[in-house]
């Protein structure tokens, strides 16, 4: 009886050392798609893993540090079908113990999941969405967003077209919904920046297939005349944020012009050419880890992930508390290969972060453009900017 | 007076364009500033790009206002130089490694005048001396080695197993061990220098950067960007036996010579770690301020401190300033403008100057140390990055 009393109370306290010695677990969770829609490249086809994938890279890096403080971070994912209830997604992935999940959600599908996990405390880091809503009318206590919003990415191509005296615009548009919204801030870009918009034109989505055998002899017929009889402008500026034209447009247009917005010269967060600022590094990494080049939502993703283990050996914390009054703090900010140091807006949750300009090749520059001044930060030259906001924050 | 109404013609466009960033109305006070140290310094690029037609006038306007500044400079510096000259010369040579043009330039610290070009591998960075002071050696990173010049010779003699994109290095105080940073796998690698073979690694945190070593050789202190630690590694064992958290990115590491303190700067978070070697804690924190300057541009790189442990000069990066800051106070005493991008620096074995390496207007900044004043510009390759100096 003593004996198994004794064997008892060595098994706990060898129980507790063991317990003692065991790194502190802190579970990141990630709700995805499923699916993704077709592109007009090929190229442009984002992978099964698009956004996960850098996720995972900022575990990894997550865990280097954490060796280092006894913290040790899980991923646990789930991708959404069309039709999945978001907001029980969501809870499913509170259930399992998670305080954070990264979302790269459409903007309804992520006020669902946010609105379901509001009152457990959990916080969601949106990796996806850019709908500039989220941040404004529609924005949420609970919700940080390390993807750039459609009006910073539209500021910071205004700044380079307007610094390189590209001033006249032709403005063409889709015509579903995110397309109009593109469209939408590109024209308050315009606005603030001192371009002017020569003329606007809608390509109408009449349906049909972005692969067919004999594809390319009816493009190059249909674009030139689509780009015909434009009063002077300097650069096309188009907003196709559902792949239906934008990319058949350079080397096609009527006149010989170049390309910017959704094809030609893009505004992105992230791109697989970035080798400034240390950013080799990170490719390199993303590279061994994924036999596959970073995009920008992976970096978006990997920036989310980071900026968990970056509060977590802040507040030298594993408690979500604890981790979101660092996130929350005053000085809290997160080095991301952007040659700054990226903190977040207070009044809304958004990472401020420059805009990188890309030909599908090179960056070509990086926005905020010199010469655009702030009184605060000059990264709050892009996009809504505090006396501007529509958000109230709950 | 022409320059003036040019000026205030710059400052009122400026502000234009802040209006339109901004509904707030009331950044002008901080445009002056802000816009002045740009009018100082102009790269080759922009002097080129202010000659394109349509281009940013603040380029061309500031090329005007650089000449005329330059002018004055050159005036002073002639006869600061008159003075200088007049002195025993001192015979010193600086190597700075340029990471755009591969090459590496020398300079004769009697002339301040590059003496010789030196091609290297690819993205030459983390430059130094061997102690004995016959060779240098110059990691280049994109050619995943550290190549070794002859220093009487200016040729590449050999090349180190440094492992994969080396950027800084440290030797211990007999030059025997070297201990180098690699920034693709998270090591540490140790290098006999002698028989100049790899004889272990340490694994640290994520992208290691700066390397220093404890003034008794005991402990060799590495710094990683990501992990945003010094990391303190036993050297007789080779082990880790502390990390502390420091701000983002830590980039760049400094002993004080009696020990008491270990400085560390952070780019990112803009800040320099003041750490208890002993205790291993940070117990104090440098923060800079320039005027008009936004908070990030503000990036602590390069580090150097005066053998007497009484004064320190941190490189600010893209404030395009030093801080000169009191090393026993830890209060900022001064700014010192220099070109733009400043990245690192080395005295010269006297402390009678400081030299600094300006990585975006392609030039070397001398500093008289005594005076803290910068009085001399050497233009040297493409985006230096490195420095080391020794007697000639």
């Amino acid at each position: 009886m003593i004996r198994a009393m004794a064997a008892a109370l060595l098994l706990c306290a060898l129980g507790g050392m063991a317990r003692a010695a065991e790194p502190v677990e802190i579970r990141i969770g990630y709700l995805g798609r499923a699916a993704s829609t077709p592109t007009l490249s090929l190229l442009d086809q984002p992978a099964p893993d698009d956004g996960l994938a850098g996720a995972r890279l900022a575990i990894e890096d997550n865990n280097t540090t954490g060796r280092f403080l006894n913290q040790r971070f899980t991923l646990d994912d789930i991708r959404l079908k069309d039709g999945d209830d978001p907001a029980k997604a969501a809870v499913a992935l509170a259930d399992r113990g998670t305080g954070f999940i990264i979302t790269d959600l459409a903007a309804d599908d992520l006020l669902q999941a946010a609105d379901a996990v509001h009152d457990r405390g959990v916080m969601l880091l949106n990796a996806g969405a850019i709908d500039d809503r989220l941040r404004e009318q529609d924005c949420r206590g609970n919700v940080l967003h390390t993807a750039p919003t459609r009006s910073m990415l539209a500021d910071g191509l205004a700044q380079y077209l307007v610094w390189k005296q590209w001033k006249r615009w032709l403005l063409v548009v889709g015509s579903h919904d995110e397309d109009k919204a593109f469209g939408d801030a590109l024209r308050r870009a315009a606005t603030r920046f001192g371009a002017k918009i020569v003329q606007e034109r809608v390509f109408e989505d009449t349906g049909g297939a972005r692969r067919t055998d004999s594809g390319v002899t009816l493009i190059q017929r249909q674009m030139p005349v689509f780009t015909q009889s434009a009063p002077a402008y300097d650069v096309l500026v188009a907003a196709d944020e559902s792949e239906v034209f934008a990319n058949y447009l350079p080397y096609r247009t009527w006149d010989p012009r170049p390309v910017a917005g959704s094809a030609g010269l893009k505004p992105v967060s992230w791109d697989a050419a970035q080798d400034q600022w240390g950013a080799v590094q990170m490719q390199n990494r993303f590279m061994k880890l994924n036999a596959r080049r970073m995009s920008a939502r992976d970096m978006q993703a990997w920036i989310a992930a980071r900026m968990i283990g970056e509060a977590a050996s802040r507040g030298n914390s594993a408690e979500p508390k604890a981790l979101r009054a660092v996130l929350h703090g005053p000085d809290f900010a997160i080095a991301a290969f952007k040659g700054q140091r990226l903190s977040l807006r207070d009044w809304n949750g958004q990472l401020r972060q420059p805009i990188l300009l890309v030909d599908g090749r090179m960056v070509v520059s990086v926005s905020p453009q010199e010469g655009f001044l702030h009184q605060f930060s000059e990264l709050d030259t892009l996009g809504v900017d505090r006396p501007e906001t529509k958000c109230k924050l709950k | 007076m022409r320059n003036e109404s040019r000026i205030s013609k710059l400052v009122s466009r400026a502000r234009r364009s802040a209006k339109r960033c901004s509904a707030d109305p009331g950044p002008f006070q901080a445009l002056r500033s802000v816009t002045a140290p740009a009018l100082q310094r102009t790269t080759p690029q922009q002097r080129r790009a202010a000659l394109r037609p349509g281009h940013d006038s603040i380029a061309k306007a500031g090329h005007r206002v650089t000449e005329r500044a330059m002018t004055r400079g050159v005036i002073a510096a002639t006869f600061i130089l008159s003075l200088v000259v007049s002195t025993p010369a001192s015979a010193y040579v600086a190597y700075v490694s340029n990471e755009k043009s591969n090459t590496v330039s020398v300079i004769d610290t009697d002339t301040w005048a590059v003496t010789a070009t030196i091609k290297v591998g690819q993205r030459p960075r983390g430059i130094e001396f061997t102690r004995d002071g016959r060779f240098v050696l110059v990691a280049v990173g994109d050619d995943d080695t550290i190549e070794l010049i002859d220093a009487a010779t200016h040729q590449i003699v050999d090349k180190l197993p440094s492992g994969p994109d080396p950027e800084l290095f440290v030797q211990d105080q007999s030059g025997k061990t070297l201990y180098v940073a690699n920034e693709n796998d998270n090591t540490v690698t140790i290098i006999d220098l002698e028989k100049r073979v790899r004889t272990g690694d340490v694994q640290v945190g994520v992208e290691p950067e700066g390397m220093a070593i404890s003034p008794d050789g005991k402990i060799l202190i590495n710094t990683s960007e990501t992990t945003n630690m010094a990391h303190f590694i036993d050297t007789a064992t080779r082990q880790i036996v502390g990390n502390v958290l420091v701000d983002s990115r830590p980039r760049f590491a400094e002993f004080k010579r009696d020990n008491s303190e270990l400085w560390v700067s952070s780019e990112i978070g803009g800040t320099v770690s003041v750490i208890d070697p002993g205790k291993r804690e940070v117990t104090g924190k440098i923060s800079f301020a320039v005027p008009g300057m936004r908070r990030e541009a503000i990036q602590p790189v390069g580090i150097a401190m005066t053998a007497d442990g009484a004064t320190a000069f941190v490189a600010l990066g893209p404030a395009n300033r030093v801080a000169v800051v009191d090393a026993k106070t830890h209060e900022v005493k001064k700014y010192l403008l220099v070109g733009q991008r400043v990245w690192h620096m080395a005295f010269t074995p006297d402390e009678k100057y400081l030299l600094v390496t300006n990585g975006v207007s392609n030039d070397v900044s001398v500093i008289d140390v005594a005076a803290q004043k910068v009085f001399k510009t050497i233009q040297v390759g493409e985006l230096p990055w490195g420095i080391t100096i020794a007697p000639k």
